[in-house]
């Protein structure tokens, strides 16, 4: 049994928070469109082995980087329970009568909205750089696994709060989990480029395959199929979320 | 019927005991208090009471669930108000408890009520759309306690209500616990270092040290205990002696000297002793005589009614240990002791 209604204030409270802080949405946009910016017009006369015929960097690029915004934003939104530790509303929360799985679920669903607003809004600015969404199918299956790769760094960022006590470990975490997940995953170049010894930390990267997934909607072009993509990133986002709230669950609260 | 129930309740972080078998149980309806120094175990003790922390032995039973086992059960049954701010600074007030009724599961019109009616109590009807990052910091305590007020659970938990509160908010307060716990018959369980606050608002009192009760009783034979009234006497000279020869006298019921922290506390000179004895008033000139005759200069006498104070400082051989920022309210509440005494 979930209750719906606490899902609902968890939910509302995430958004509220996410709107009042302005700063922060800037801040979480400006460093996806550098390398938006920069990466994609500085390799745009180049030709990057691996990239498919037909498709310039750009183009191959913008999923990367809007898989890129979904991984930094969605493991903070899951660490954020740090945050609510810190100031003690995490206390107000845990000792409310309401089922730990939905607190879980609250957290997630406010975070996957906050997250999926700031994903769309780089899809968004892309195409002013001159990215072409060709259809509504394409941009479903877009959605559908910014999605998917929301709730699993969600769930992922959840299991790496319940292991610290403080923020002090975010820079740990920002540099021996997210930075390899990121550029392990292809979201820069083809992974088929990496040496097969690193190829293979490649193919067990969640992100990696969100990646293909958004290649494989956007762009039409992909390393895997695209239902491998697929059961692959839903095997991944309830592995996370069921690990995620069982850690959650298991961690104290003050 | 026992509401709370705690049987050797223990909990250690780290090889260190912050609460040490503590049992005790809790009628239905009563108020009870913890009463005892910072770091004496009582947060602990209630955040294990409202399942935030899980104790390391022992058990106990809220309402009939288990603290441990069924811990979805507790919850359902308590209300807690935190010592620090629990509160999310980018809500405005009445967000933050618009945010803990929906968590209750408090309906709209009983929702809007209530928060219109808490908010009253602690004056912060005109700030409700404020930020709380924009608070200070008694308007963030006065709001917390609001929270804790609104729903009105079988078993509220109070750590330290009215820390840092000005005496007015404080009588505010006070007064609505108390009609929470008469009029709704909810059973509190509060914790408080301010002497006033147990003894004017708890129909029983554990003094707790070091985690452990040291004496549990109804503020009035808590006093009672002590038998009479407490003299303090600053004497000139050598005072163990002076101590030795008031030994034999019986209408003397505790004899002490204070320690040079109470001294300082009190404003009187070192060579200070407190003694208790019934009808204090008749007994003064007797030891002043007594002392005239032995050649010691008593410099100064007072008189008052025991006090829970006197009560720990009896049990526990120290005062309750205060904080910088309460200091002067402490005085202030002695000397208004001192004068009705």
């Amino acid at each position: 049994m979930i209750e719906w209604i606490a899902v609902y204030v968890l939910w509302l409270r995430e958004l509220k928070r996410f709107y009042r802080s302005k700063s922060r949405i800037i801040g979480s946009l400006v460093v996806p469109l550098f390398f938006l910016v920069f990466l994609g017009f500085g390799f745009t006369k180049t030709a990057v082995a691996g990239v498919p015929e037909g498709v310039d960097y750009i183009t191959f690029l913008v999923p990367g980087i809007v898989g890129m915004t979904m991984l930094f934003s969605s493991m903070f939104a899951g660490i954020s329970v740090l945050w609510d530790r810190e100031f003690g509303f995490l206390k107000e929360i845990m000792v409310a009568p309401v089922k730990r799985v939905s607190i879980v679920l609250g957290r997630i669903v406010g975070g996957m909205t906050t997250t999926m607003i700031q994903g769309t809004l780089i899809l968004l600015l892309s195409t002013f750089l001159g990215f072409k969404i060709t259809g509504v199918m394409p941009l479903l299956g877009a959605l559908l696994f910014m999605v998917l790769i929301s709730t699993t760094f969600i769930g992922l960022g959840l299991v790496s709060a319940s292991k610290m006590t403080d923020m002090h470990g975010f820079q740990l975490i920002m540099n021996f989990v997210i930075f390899p997940l990121f550029f392990l995953s292809g979201a820069l170049f083809p992974i088929e480029n990496l040496p097969s010894a690193i190829k293979f930390l490649s193919y067990i990267d969640p992100l990696t395959y969100g990646v293909d997934g958004l290649r494989a909607s956007l762009i039409g072009a992909s390393s895997f199929p695209f239902m491998v993509d697929l059961i692959v990133c839903i095997g991944f986002s309830l592995l996370m979320v069921v690990l995620g709230t069982y850690l959650f669950d298991k961690s104290e609260s003050v | 019927m026992d509401t709370i129930a705690i049987k050797d309740l223990t909990k250690t972080f780290n090889g260190f005991t912050a609460v040490d078998h503590i049992t005790f149980s809790v009628e239905e309806g009563e108020l009870f208090g913890l009463l005892g120094p910072n770091g004496a175990g009582k947060t602990t003790t209630l955040n294990m009471l409202s399942t935030l922390l899980k104790p390391s032995s022992g058990k106990a039973d809220i309402a009939g669930a288990d603290i441990y086992k069924e811990r979805d059960a507790v919850r359902r049954k308590i209300g807690m108000v935190f010592q620090e701010p629990a509160l999310d600074t980018k809500l405005t007030g009445r967000e933050n408890l618009e945010f803990h009724a929906m968590m209750y599961g408090m309906n709209k019109e009983e929702r809007i009520g209530r928060i219109d009616e808490v908010l009253e109590v602690v004056e912060l009807r005109d700030k409700e759309n404020i930020l709380v990052e924009n608070y200070s910091g008694g308007m963030k305590r006065r709001l917390e306690i609001a929270r804790g007020l609104m729903h009105r659970p079988k078993v509220l938990f109070l750590d330290e209500p009215t820390l840092g509160l000005d005496a007015q908010t404080r009588r505010h307060i006070w007064e609505y616990i108390q009609r929470l716990n008469k009029e709704n018959n909810v059973t509190i369980i509060l914790t408080t270092h301010y002497m006033e606050e147990a003894d004017y608002l708890c129909d029983r009192v554990a003094i707790v040290d070091h985690g452990r009760i040291v004496i549990m009783d109804t503020p009035d034979r808590l006093k009672d205990l002590l038998g009479g009234d407490v003299i303090s006497l600053e004497v000139e000279g050598d005072i163990d002696s002076f101590m030795e020869s008031l030994k034999k006298h019986d209408w003397i019921k505790t004899l002490k000297k204070y320690d040079t922290e109470t001294c300082q506390h009190l404003g009187i000179g070192e060579n200070s002793i407190c003694l208790t004895v019934e009808k204090g008033d008749k007994r003064i000139p007797e030891l002043i005589s007594e002392a005239q005759n032995m050649d010691y200069k008593i410099v100064s006498v007072n008189l008052h009614k025991p006090s829970l104070e006197d009560v720990f400082l009896h049990f526990t051989g120290k005062r309750i240990r205060e904080t910088g920022d309460n200091k002067n309210e402490t005085r202030r509440d002695m000397m208004r002791r001192r004068m009705q005494g």
